[in-house]
């Protein structure tokens, strides 16, 4: 038994300095942009950089849209598969998965293909309809967690009585969707929204490949170009992913914590 | 599956009573009518998924057959056995398999360390939330943070020189390396494996061991004919979701090392941007052997887990 404890405390030892190591570097590096003493000059660099500004909004916005539209898209679609095909749930759950067996690149690859200039539908003829497409290609990224965490909210509700009680007193559809089962999938509307954040904030290839300014793109050419900005990004970025998967565990603590309260 | 089936009952015990009342004059035309209304509301997601990935890839997969002016060939598939990009395939082999054993090894451990090790359990809440983060700290900011560690001037390479006299660099030790691309893919692999396994130690039941020590079995016994047994399909499976995870990643590896690594990927991303092959069909067919590859091991993984599943129930 004395044996199990000292091997398991050694893993954790190896798997804290592993991950701990180049967090530190990374923060270590970020600091001695000024020579010989630390400072934050770096990451005074890059908030004042217009181009952090910008493209930083930018991804922010199309995050936005992503989780907007998409939210839009995967709650209505897993509340009909419960309460009228369930026969069709293993077909729609093997495409939420899909995106996780073909690699981003591919699938931006067949857009550029599908839908340039010169086709039926030419999403990159135009900035706008670019953009569209970016929204559109977050969403196939961020499909497989938004439809599992949504889905995951709504096997906790019942899905059919709730649908009937609000027929019963004269809802209709728009209400039911809305004001019934929104409301009480919001746990996994929230935390499939956040995931969805951090992914959409560091995503680099469909943002390189359709040429827009969003914040993976930036990243990258900071990278090539700057010594310590970088590592400021890499400290910025790291606390990004922190937060929002921080949010995650807060809103489902509160969620497991809803139906005693309401007892 | 299983799941499935409650509801189901439900579905004909909701529809029978509004038979009875209000189909008995227009049966058939309010059956079509119902039917068509459930198929148009998954309507907008099949169009979608159509849309934006289905129809792209099956583009590329078919366009991986067919010369630029439409004539059906192989050719495209056999000029993939050309040294370049044969030997991009198999660095990104290398790659993945590598940080995917690494991560599935060192994984397991720390999993088992959180189970098993009878560690105080704010260790194990601890482990699982930075394994959450960790787990999507991927893309650009990991190449980095690793080239602030162990690159010529990271913490680490100056911290052995000026304490040790040791430099890194003089091993023949380079980030922007397969080495180097092994150790920082590891960064993501093993915090995914600790996510996955750790459902799996907990099922391990407390039983099994009891009993096989009263039958006066060892340690490694019964690690060796209980536990792994049991445990092999999702050891085995979740290291084939970090190799497809690994082989499809670009973002850290082209922020890393450029484009001086010829790994998969990045030769794809060359070639979308400027056409580096001097044939877009055979573009297609690189994208096909990347699906062809993490589509594999995806169906293997999901067979495993199937097989995993039947112990957790």
């Amino acid at each position: 038994m004395k044996m199990t404890k000292f091997f398991a405390w050694l893993a954790i030892a190896i798997g804290l300095i592993y991950f701990f190591v180049p967090l530190l570097g990374t923060f270590e590096f970020s600091l001695r942009m000024r020579r010989g003493e630390y400072s934050f000059d770096a990451y005074g660099s890059v908030f004042s950089d217009v181009q952090f500004q910008q493209t930083f909004g930018f991804s922010i916005l199309m995050a936005l849209f992503t989780i907007a539209f998409g939210m839009l898209l995967v709650v209505p679609t897993a509340y009909w598969v419960r309460l009228r095909l369930p026969q069709m749930r293993p077909v729609v759950e093997f495409v939420t998965l899909m995106p996780l067996v073909i690699p981003a690149i591919v699938i931006v690859f067949g857009y550029l293909r599908l839908y340039n200039s010169s086709s039926y539908i030419p999403f990159t003829g135009s900035t706008f309809g670019t953009n569209v497409l970016l929204v559109m290609s977050y969403i196939t990224l961020s499909l497989p967690y938004m439809y599992r965490s949504v889905d995951t909210a709504m096997r906790t509700i019942d899905v059919r009585t709730l649908t009937e009680a609000a027929e019963i007193l004269g809802a209709k559809w728009p209400t039911i969707l809305f004001r019934c089962i929104f409301p009480n999938v919001m746990s996994g509307v929230l935390s499939g929204a956040f995931i969805t954040f951090a992914i959409v904030m560091g995503e680099f290839t469909m943002a390189a490949l359709l040429n827009r300014p969003a914040f993976g793109p930036y990243l990258q050419l900071v990278g090539a170009n700057k010594a310590y900005e970088p590592s400021a990004l890499a400290v910025i970025a790291f606390a990004m992913t922190w937060l929002s998967m921080g949010l995650i565990q807060l809103v489902s603590r509160l969620s497991k914590m809803a139906p005693t309260r309401r007892a | 599956m299983h799941l499935a089936s409650p509801s189901v009952g439900g579905e004909a015990f909701f529809r029978l009573p509004q038979k009875r009342y209000f189909m008995t004059t227009a049966s058939s035309s309010f059956i079509d009518r119902r039917t068509v209304i459930d198929w148009l509301g998954i309507a907008p997601f099949m169009i979608f998924a159509l849309m934006f990935l289905i129809v792209p890839t099956l583009y590329l997969v078919m366009g991986a057959f067919f010369t630029p002016d439409g004539q059906f060939t192989f050719k495209n598939i056999a000029d993939l056995f050309t040294p370049t990009i044969l030997s991009a395939y198999w660095i990104s082999i290398k790659v993945s398999f590598a940080s995917s054993l690494g991560g599935a090894l060192i994984g397991f451990f720390l999993a088992w360390a959180i189970v098993l090790g009878g560690l105080p359990s704010w260790i194990r809440s601890g482990l699982l939330t930075f394994s959450g983060v960790a787990s999507n700290f991927a893309g650009v900011p990991l190449a980095f943070a690793f080239i602030a560690t162990l690159g010529r001037t990271g913490l680490v390479t100056v911290f052995l020189r000026d304490w040790f006299g040791f430099n890194l660099y003089s091993t023949g030790f380079n980030l922007l390396s397969f080495v180097g691309l092994t150790v920082t893919y590891m960064f993501f692999q093993i915090p995914l494996m600790v996510l996955i396994l750790t459902p799996a130690l907990d099922g391990l039941k407390k039983e099994w061991r009891e009993a096989s020590e009263i039958l006066g079995a060892s340690t490694w016994q019964y690690w060796r004919m209980v536990a792994f047994p049991i445990l092999w399909p999702s050891l085995l499976g979740t290291s084939l979701l970090l190799f497809a995870n690994a082989f499809g990643a670009i973002a850290t590896a082209y922020a890393l090392t450029g484009s001086s690594l010829n790994i998969v990927p990045i030769l794809l991303y060359a070639q979308i941007r400027g056409d580096v092959l001097h044939n877009p069909n055979l573009g297609y067919a690189l994208a096909l052997g990347m699906i062809v590859i993490t589509g594999l091991s995806n169906i293997l993984y999901i067979w495993l887990r199937m097989r995993a599943e039947r112990w957790q129930k």
